[in-house]
């Protein structure tokens, strides 16, 4: 896949690996507890109503993210 | 409510990742004065019950306890340490609940809350529930924890489930991967639990022996955390792991050391052999071009690829697609065109029910309670009691508190079991999820519906509190 694309660019049912988290400070911290480091595998699995957030099976787990904070995940 | 016991299947739990609750909207005051225990006797025993958030943590402590704490599925539930009391054969335990975390290391109240009891109140036993459906996202916490304190027992709940879902978990392997007891149970079941409570005995009783896993990190942090740890062990010899001390000691990381300097009255930053130690720690990881931040990253890297190896060798995935049926219904309640409608009538539903629903109970239970306070008016006249007293009583007293019981009581016994209803289905984290948008346009957030959805029961309640005094 191309260089700058970003959890949120990802189409449904899509499956990326994370590259790098761009996010600083708590939410880096909140991301990286849920298991998002380099290499953690991510499927976009649901869109809400208002195609904002977006649900991503992340470890086993179904987690939501606004598209604020899934724009600064980028994957390859 | 006998609710929460009923055998739902809930559909995988969705979370909203978002920051939000912070010190602001807690509030310093939930932190401080929760590591008070209430001891009956001596030899009681203090367990604390850890876990993530939604791992059937309350559930367990519910079913050992007897008591019938409630919480939901939204943060800030539990922002201080329930507590409670069971036995095992000769053993009473002190079962303290503290707040659900998925990690030790974001600072959030209820996150400093978990840490600072596990690090000073000396627990006997920390159970780490974990939710086996997502074993390995659990498994971050429970390192997080063995890191912390040698006294750890893990409890892999929701067997039953992650058996329906194809899911095999190989206790035993767990348990010497880990280097501590683990026990695999099913909390609804409360007969589950004893063996939970049999291996918390043993652990007590028998066989302290047990030699937790270190989480191996990059070869040049281990040698940062080596100088610090090396200064700090002639100087602390406490319950709490040196070598944790020293990760945190070179994360810097200000809220531990002031707890630590609150709970044991020890100022590391104030012992200067300590404060040189963990400059030459950062000093080298700085020259092997780690950063405080990349500092941070590598603990995290290092604490999500151990869980990651442990569960590759001792969890089963039968069936690989096992979240496709529940998928299926996901894209239904929360797609573009049926979300939004679905969850209108559902929640109408839920509105007409109660208001309906709760009409006829109320008329039966007024014209019940009137009936009462008209013969309680006749034994006054037949007692001759005056009629000012009376009117206090009966006519005042009684009445109103007839009025308010008979309006207020049934749609509440309605609206709470269909509210812990829909919790338990899992289906009020995709409201959530279906309205964060919207919600997010007024600066609050999808989880925040829920909490207006109380407060305009309670807003309806107040108006019929009115009533009888306007009458």
């Amino acid at each position: 896949m191309s260089k700058g694309c970003s959890l949120y660019d990802l189409k449904q049912g899509q499956t990326a690996r994370v590259k790098a988290l761009l996010t600083t400070g708590s939410m880096r911290r909140r991301l990286q507890d849920i298991g998002l480091i380099e290499g953690t595998q991510v499927e976009r699995l649901l869109t809400s109503p208002a195609g904002d957030p977006i649900a991503y099976l992340i470890r086993g787990a179904v987690i939501a993210l606004r598209s604020e904070d899934s724009s600064k995940v980028f994957v390859h | 409510m006998t609710i929460k016991g009923m055998n739902i299947h809930p559909f995988t739990y969705i979370e909203v990742v978002i920051l939000g609750l912070t010190y602001k909207s807690t509030g310093r005051k939930a932190v401080d004065g929760v590591l008070k225990i209430k001891k009956l006797t001596k030899n009681d025993k203090v367990i604390a019950l850890a876990g993530n958030p939604n791992v059937g943590k309350s559930t367990v402590f519910n079913n050992l306890t007897g008591m019938n704490q409630h919480t939901g599925n939204w943060p800030g539930k539990t922002v201080t340490n329930a507590q409670g009391y069971c036995s095992y054969n000769d053993t009473n335990f002190i079962m303290v609940d503290i707040p659900g975390t998925y990690s030790l290391m974001a600072h959030s109240a209820e996150e400093e809350v978990a840490r600072d009891f596990i690090c000073f109140a000396n627990p006997d036993a920390i159970i780490v529930v974990c939710d086996a459906v997502c074993l390995e996202r659990n498994l971050n916490l429970v390192l997080q924890i063995i890191e912390i304190s040698k006294n750890v027992v893990v409890c892999v709940n929701m067997m039953d489930e992650a058996k329906k879902r194809g899911i095999a978990i190989d206790i035993d392997g767990l348990s010497m991967l880990l280097g501590v007891p683990v026990v695999g149970v099913t909390a609804r079941k409360k007969k589950s639990l004893d063996g939970l409570m049999r291996t918390v005995y043993d652990f007590l009783h028998v066989d302290k022996q047990s030699a937790p896993v270190k989480v191996k990190y990059s070869q040049v942090i281990e040698q940062a955390i080596s100088i610090v740890e090396s200064e700090l062990k002639g100087k602390y010899d406490g319950e709490i792991n040196s070598r944790w001390i020293a990760i945190k000691l070179i994360d810097n990381d200000e809220k531990l050391t002031e707890s630590i300097a609150r709970h044991l009255g020890y100022d590391i930053y104030e012992d200067i052999a300590v404060k040189e130690m963990i400059d030459k720690a950062m000093q080298l990881l700085n020259e092997n071009g780690i950063l405080p931040d990349t500092f941070r990253d590598k603990i995290v890297y290092g604490l999500v690829s151990t869980a990651e190896s442990i569960c590759a060798k001792t969890v089963e995935y039968k069936n690989r697609d096992y979240n496709s049926s529940d998928t299926k219904i996901d894209r239904v309640v929360t797609s573009k065109i049926t979300g939004i409608p679905i969850m209108i009538c559902l929640l109408a539903f839920v509105f007409w029910l109660t208001i309906t629903g709760a009409n006829y109970p109320s008329q039966l239970l007024s014209d019940g309670l009137f009936w009462i306070g008209q013969k309680l008016a006749d034994l006054f006249v037949f007692l001759k009691a005056p009629d000012w007293l009376r009117g206090v009583l009966v006519d005042g007293l009684y009445r109103v508190l007839a009025w308010v019981v008979s309006v207020m009581l049934p749609p509440m016994a309605i609206f709470f079991p269909l509210f812990t209803l829909l919790e338990d289905s899992g289906y009020l984290p995709r409201v959530a999820f279906n309205l964060d948008k919207f919600f997010k346009k007024c600066n609050a957030c999808g989880k925040q519906a829920l909490t207006m959805w109380l407060v305009y029961i309670r807003m309806r309640n107040n108006d019929y509190l009115i009533i009888p005094f306007a009458n």
